[in-house]
């Protein structure tokens, strides 16, 4: 195992965490910005503060260059506002994106205190508030990968295939903002981002150490957010698939919405264009957010996750992890209601459970 | 049949450790002062030939370099020899000299 991610390091707090949510996870991922909370409170005790009033970071319109940095800077302003008249110092953004859009703001008042003090005053003339900087930033699988030890002490299952008893084999992926924009900001740095990894190895599972590991997803905002130009975003995660399956990952986990997303969507995308698949027995390869393996870890329901959200089908690795699941209750949502199922699909093998 | 609006982009880059560089090491031993070449374009922009036609002398003598052959040798029968660019290298690279052995090492010149 190389140490190399040892050399950057930062200070973590153990508790009393101000929380900001990710604008698309609730869509696409809607279970695990809720596990995660669940975990934080009833699972490892923690105080988590969140309110309702916070709003998006404007990463998306600020990378898009739609947002002006003005703008984004007092938006900033207001969520560290809010968390100062709550109480807190700890912030913990559920993006990557905005994690990125939080540092650059911290960073950019640091080096230039004329727009701190721009932003306060915009701040105050429209809203009447005023804040405290937060003594730390960090993302949310930071604290997850704070508490790994103790989640691994509470485990349910084990990132173990039961059936060889041979580790999984798992695939992590970084999102670009958590550490290539600032590397201190990151546990490892740009090139050695030990977060997932750290959190895979305490519970059983085999990193896997890929070529294209590093490589973007291919989000990038506007390469995605102009049709003409997904060709290009698709690309890039396609380059990653044909570089990982050599190596046969049982599962990737992402720490990125964005990433998470682009992962799983574009594999549909590109078995439905190409007829290729990337993972095992014709399948595609399932992908994670890292809550979803925490709650799996701890023995959550994998539809309470939502995994059923999922494009491509988690079943095989739940299978593999011994995890028990009532396959009827896949579409079932709140109160047992049928949210309805997709249709067949390539990256599935055409295999999905009939209700 | 899905419309999706885009296809999927193929790579463009150039992977050194694949391409044959045979060619490309003789010309250089021949020419070892084209190591010093900024690819400033200066070729490029005084050039005759490309003033008339697609002809980019230093877009192809780059590829030829990097070890990629295909097309290069047509592309050099664009150039008329007159010999401006070099009159304009800031290098003082002999680039009519570098023309014609490109051709002299691909083609039958």
């Amino acid at each position: 195992m190389r140490n190399s991610w040892t050399e950057y390091q930062k200070e973590i707090a153990d508790d009393n965490y101000f929380y900001v949510r990710s604008c698309i996870r609730q869509n696409f991922f809607p279970g695990s910005e809720a596990a995660f909370l669940n975990i934080m409170r009833n699972d490892l005790n923690r105080d988590v503060k969140e309110e309702a009033i916070h709003t998006s970071c404007t990463g998306i319109g600020y990378h898009s260059d739609i947002v002006p940095l003005d703008t984004i800077m007092t938006v900033v302003a207001r969520q560290f506002a809010l968390m100062t008249e709550a109480g807190y110092e700890n912030f913990i953004s559920s993006c990557i994106t905005s994690f990125g859009i939080y540092n650059e703001a911290m960073e950019m008042w640091s080096e230039f205190p004329e727009t701190e003090e721009r932003a306060r005053e915009h701040l105050y003339k429209a809203t009447g508030r005023e804040f405290k900087k937060p003594k730390s930033i960090a993302h949310t699988s930071d604290i997850i990968f704070h508490h790994r030890e103790e989640i691994a002490r509470k485990a349910q299952h084990k990132l173990i295939n039961v059936e060889t008893g041979r580790p999984l084999r798992v695939v992590e992926h970084i999102g670009c903002h958590y550490a290539k924009i600032f590397p201190k900001t990151g546990f490892g740095g740009s090139e050695f981002p030990y977060v997932l990894a750290g959190m895979i190895e305490s519970w059983g599972g085999d990193v896997i150490d890929y070529p294209e590991r590093r490589h973007c997803c291919g989000f990038g905002f506007r390469n995605y957010l102009v049709q003409a130009n997904r060709g290009y975003s698709v690309a890039n995660s396609q380059k990653k698939f044909e570089s990982m399956a050599p190596y046969k990952p049982d599962f990737i986990v992402a720490n990125c919405p964005g990433c998470a997303m682009f992962l799983d969507k574009w594999q549909y995308t590109i078995a439905e264009m190409e007829g290729t698949v990337y993972g095992q027995d014709g399948q595609g390869i399932p992908v994670l957010t890292y809550e979803e393996m925490a709650g799996l870890v701890l023995g959550y329901d994998p539809w309470q996750l939502g995994m059923q959200m999922h494009q491509v089908n988690v079943e095989p690795l739940l299978d593999k992890m011994g995890i028990r699941y009532d396959p009827t209750a896949k579409y079932l949502g709140k109160n047992g209601k049928y949210i309805g199922q997709p249709a067949d699909a390539l990256v599935n093998n055409s295999s999905h459970i009939q209700l | 049949m899905i419309q999706w609006g885009f296809n999927i982009n193929q790579p463009r880059a150039i992977n050194l450790d694949k391409n044959d560089r045979l060619v490309a090491d003789r010309i250089l031993e021949q020419m070892p002062e084209l190591e010093a070449c900024i690819a400033c374009g200066s070729c490029t922009a005084t050039c005759t030939a490309g003033n008339l036609t697609s002809f980019n002398f230093r877009k192809v003598h780059t590829l030829v370099r990097r070890g990629e052959y295909k097309g290069a040798y047509e592309e050099m029968n664009k150039c008329m020899l007159c010999g401006k660019c070099r009159l304009v290298c800031p290098r003082g690279i002999n680039t009519r000299g570098v023309v014609l052995l490109i051709k002299q090492e691909l083609g039958d010149y």
